[in-house]
């Protein structure tokens, strides 16, 4: 719904710039043209994605996020000190953050779903300082080499597609830091 | 020759090398995921044939620098290039959308520029966070969801800030 709001104001607003600015001739041209680039853009990343899905695939059958979660397990229980002793959600919010990690979204959805409804039973229907914790670490990407991104560079004919890497580190870090933190101190400062 | 330049073959090497070591077949697998590669794009080529249709329009009627300008002050302010306002709008609401966006910005400005690779770093920093709220939430049955969506909104305001930053301490114009 949210996108739908979106897209039909950028449409409005396009029309309505475009008149009043008397370049209507040229939108219409635009948006042609915007159309036929989407399918160019899927096209000039479409190889380095399905390569690199292919190298993840290799590596989530290697054991890659089994052997991530144990690295990660001591860290977690500090982040989630409520379930520090509940193996079943220790477990499925460390392969979760593993999945992250490796950038394989698909795995890691329903584990972390997984862990998100384990939480849920100690206090159902509200969301508690853990699962709050867990949405946030979530929403705030972790991913240590963005393939998808580093596709839509080569196709666009970088040079070097990974030369991103550090920088991308440096934010992630930083947002989940922030994240983290404005849940520790929301989780002090909130009244229900 | 620095490590960055050669992350494809050690990461295409070390994939195998770790494959046939756990016994996995490596080559099954490639294609396994390829072929789910391509259920990704396909999912994503209607995202981005709608979004660049209204991008493109946007770009053609002055309205998109219209608005870069207007917020050009706050922005620069804060460090962000204005021309990655349309990708800072769509990125909490949808992952196509903001790859979309933010591709179109790579294309327009090229990958090894300033806005380009600062578009590159926000996609890669952050996440569609409105998206999985929902997700999360509806699979735990939650009604109070409290305080984790301004806790998630932090974490992207501050992915966005790091990502330009970061891009201006790493590789300076």
């Amino acid at each position: 719904m949210g996108m739908s709001v979106i897209w039909a104001g950028m449409v409005l607003l396009s029309l309505a710039c475009g008149l009043a600015t008397g370049r209507g001739g040229e939108v219409a041209a635009a948006a042609m043209e915007g159309a036929s680039a989407g399918v160019e853009l899927c096209l000039s990343m479409a190889g380095a994605l399905c390569l690199w899905m292919g190298v993840m695939e290799v590596l989530r059958r290697s054991g890659a996020i089994r052997a991530l979660s144990r690295l990660l397990r001591p860290v977690l229980g500090w982040l989630y000190p409520d379930f520090a002793r509940d193996g079943g959600v220790m477990d499925a919010v460390s392969a979760n953050v593993s999945a992250n990690l490796l950038g394989l979204g698909n795995a890691a959805t329903p584990l972390g779903l997984d862990a998100a409804r384990r939480m849920s039973r100690r206090s159902p229907g509200v969301a508690s300082d853990s699962l709050c914790m867990l949405v946030v670490c979530n929403t705030a990407s972790i991913q240590l080499i963005p393939t998808t991104v580093a596709a839509v560079r080569a196709g666009a004919g970088s040079a070097a597609p990974f030369d991103i890497l550090p920088a991308v580190w440096l934010a992630s870090a930083l947002s989940v830091t922030v994240g983290i933190l404005a849940a520790r101190l929301l989780a002090r400062l909130w009244r229900d | 020759m620095d490590i960055l330049t050669l992350i494809v073959p050690l990461l295409l090497a070390g994939a195998a090398l770790l494959g046939l070591w756990r016994r996995v077949d490596v080559y099954d697998a490639l294609l396994t995921g390829a072929a789910e590669g391509l259920g990704v794009l396909l999912r994503i080529v209607p995202a981005l044939i709608a979004l660049l249709t209204a991008v493109w329009m946007l770009r053609a009627s002055g309205a998109l620098e219209l608005l870069a300008e207007v917020l050009a002050p706050v922005l620069e302010r804060l460090g962000i290039p204005p021309e990655t306002v349309a990708l800072l709008l769509v990125r909490p609401v949808s992952g196509s959308a903001a790859l979309g966006v933010g591709a179109d910005l790579i294309r327009t400005y090229g990958p090894d520029s300033t806005i380009g690779r600062t578009a590159a770093v926000m996609l890669g920093s952050t996440e569609t966070t409105f998206y999985t709220i929902a997700v999360y939430f509806s699979a735990a049955g939650i009604k109070k969801t409290r305080y984790a969506v301004p806790a998630a909104l932090c974490a992207d305001l501050a992915g966005f800030l790091a990502a330009a930053w970061a891009v201006r301490l790493l590789f300076p114009a």
